[in-house]
């Protein structure tokens, strides 16, 4: 099934007139809303109200007096251990990771996708095969050996060591949606340039990459989301002064001593999961074709 | 020599690739399997001792329960992402309004990272402030939900956050497969007379078969690596009541200094994916091919 074929949207007429079955349906399709937009209220509210109210109030109900003490702290001044800069230090470390990461290994993606779709050789299926069969095996069988050939390049623990490690883990789901969405393309563009005397190279620039803008944006989103929710490569491959996000949120909210300020701790988890949020409301039906052309093979 | 230059562009552009997949993907493992058969502490060395690693693996009371929760996490998040998901699914393909707007619901939880789901739902959970004290102050004084601090219920809180995350993924392959039914096939049903609840279940859930055996299979590979979730939730507690294979690895690497048992654990961590993926590598690539050249 091509990207193009694959459609979540409806189709025929609307049905007019409400019955008590559909009655219910509504009811209950309400009732899982209200179970999936829960914890997300939950998490807004809380961060509005002061801990006498967290600790006497209802988790439920919308804070009585606005209190907007825990989004300064949970920017900049909550502790992760014994620093307390806040997630501002955080949001620009996982920038820093994000940006590159995503941009070297889109480019790659989209590369390795072409060279695959149409510049087939002897055995290049092979290694395909086994960069998708990398998809799935667990990192935890890959950190430690992937961590022993970084420090013997010398970067590991360090920025080009975590864009490194992003580039690899995306290749396998990036390959495949760009070779699936060029083995879609009418082939006999392909010929027409290669009959004019267009190369590897000039075809990729000059008729594949001008085409090339919707897959890329699914792309795009798909590695942004991705790579900012990601834990635990950041914890091993970032190193201490590039932790991103998520590390660091985690770091805030599980901290030891000190008294738990609940409001700071759902303050900063909103902050880490804004952009992807706002990614995925901005993109909408873009996020939906990502997953999509992640999950349908070939 | 002709041979290799020829298409070299595509060779030289791919070559990336090829390193990445031998090196990375296939010497890592090869590098996991032959530590784990050695004694390595704190730097891998190559003091072989056997199976020795594996042995104290399956004797390990944490490994037990590692083992344990993964059955129970894999089993109730697999199921309830299938069914929530065909659910809502179906719900959504009943010509609602503001379709949309549900769909936009029941996704966005894909869209966070583990560590914030498992920082919400530990604030929701929490017994002290959370969900049982709302319940309390509405007089439900019997209201218990102390799932996190239970020992045996912990891990089905971990399920709880999973599958609030997971079920719009779901949802989106089902619909996808629902929309491709042809309109044909449901006129002739109701034609028949058939229920719509009958229609769905006996007749259209085997025509999406594909897209439900997609969905087992990438829940399933991810089963296997939960970690995240864990560690922001629970981290492994109450105890080590909700350890994963996957944390038992970390630990044993960063934490206990004890490589060669966690090369040993990741090894049978592999194993297990490759025994949840060759069965459905088999039908997709060698029985699929067959189907299609007879």
């Amino acid at each position: 099934m091509s990207l193009s074929s694959l459609s979540i949207e409806p189709s025929g007429s609307k049905p007019k007139h409400l019955t008590i079955g559909r009655i219910g349906l509504y009811c209950f399709i309400l009732i899982c809303a209200l179970f999936f937009l829960m914890p997300l209220y939950v998490m807004i509210v809380t961060s509005l109200k002061d801990m006498d109210e967290i600790r006497s109030g209802n988790l439920l109900y919308i804070p009585k007096t606005l209190s907007f003490y825990a989004w300064p702290k949970a920017w900049s001044e909550a502790c992760t251990g014994f620093v307390c800069e806040g997630l501002k230090p955080g949001l620009i470390n996982s920038i820093k990771i994000t940006v590159p990461s995503v941009i070297v290994s889109v480019s790659l993606g989209a590369l390795n996708g072409y060279a695959l779709a149409f510049w087939r050789f002897k055995g290049a299926y092979l290694f395909f095969g086994l960069c998708l069969f990398g998809a799935f095996i667990p990192y935890q069988v890959m950190v430690y050996p992937l961590l022993k050939i970084e420090s013997a390049i010398g970067i590991y623990s360090s920025l080009p060591g975590i864009i490194l490690v992003h580039t690899i883990f995306g290749m396998p789901i990036l390959t495949l949606i760009f070779r699936n969405f060029y083995a879609s393309l009418p082939i006999d563009l392909f010929k027409a340039a290669r009959i004019d005397g267009g190369n590897f190279l000039k075809i990729f620039f000059y008729v594949i990459i001008p085409m090339s803008t919707p897959i890329t944006i699914v792309a795009v989103i798909l590695q942004v989301t991705g790579i900012w929710n990601d834990f635990l490569l950041g914890l091993v491959f970032a190193g201490r002064d590039n932790q991103p996000m998520t590390v660091q949120l985690n770091n805030i909210v599980q901290v030891d001593f000190g008294v738990a300020e609940y409001n700071v701790d759902m303050a900063a988890t909103i902050l880490t999961s804004m952009i992807p949020l706002a990614v995925y409301f901005i993109s909408g039906r873009w996020f939906v074709r990502g997953i999509a052309a992640g999950a349908i093979k070939g | 020599m002709q041979s290799l230059t020829r298409n070299l562009a595509s060779k030289i552009a791919l070559l990336p690739m090829i390193i990445i997949s031998l090196t990375v993907f296939v010497g890592c493992i090869i590098y996991s399997f032959v530590y784990s058969l050695t004694g390595s502490k704190l730097i891998p060395a190559l003091n072989y001792v056997g199976f020795k690693q594996y042995e104290m693996l399956f004797k390990s009371r944490k490994w037990d329960v590692a083992v344990e929760n993964i059955f129970i996490y894999g089993f109730v998040f697999t199921i309830g992402c299938l069914v929530i998901g065909f659910l809502l699914a179906v719900l959504i393909d009943q010509k609602i309004r503001g379709e949309s707007l549900f769909r936009t619901i029941f996704l966005y939880p894909y869209a966070m990272s583990f560590v914030v789901t498992g920082l919400v739902w530990k604030w929701v959970l929490n017994p002290t402030f959370g969900f049982e004290h709302s319940m309390h102050l509405w007089g439900f004084e019997w209201f218990k939900l102390d799932w996190l601090v239970n020992r045996e219920l912990a891990i089905y809180a971990v399920c709880i956050a999973a599958v609030w995350q997971g079920a719009g993924f779901v949802m989106v392959l089902m619909l996808a497969g629902l929309r491709g039914i042809d309109d044909d096939i449901w006129k002739s049903l109701s034609i028949e007379g058939v229920p719509k609840w009958k229609s769905y279940l006996f007749v259209i859930l085997p025509m999406i078969r594909p897209m439900v055996v997609t969905s087992i299979v990438l829940i399933a590979a991810g089963v296997v690596k939960v970690y995240d979730l864990i560690l922001a939730l629970t981290s492994g507690g109450p105890g080590f009541a909700t350890t994963t294979p996957a944390m038992y690895v970390m630990e044993n690497f960063f934490s206990r200094a004890n490589l060669g048992q966690a090369f040993a654990a990741s090894i049978i961590m592999f194993i297990s994916v490759v025994c949840i993926l060759a069965p459905w590598a088999y039908y997709e690539f060698y029985f699929r091919n067959k189907e299609a050249k007879a």
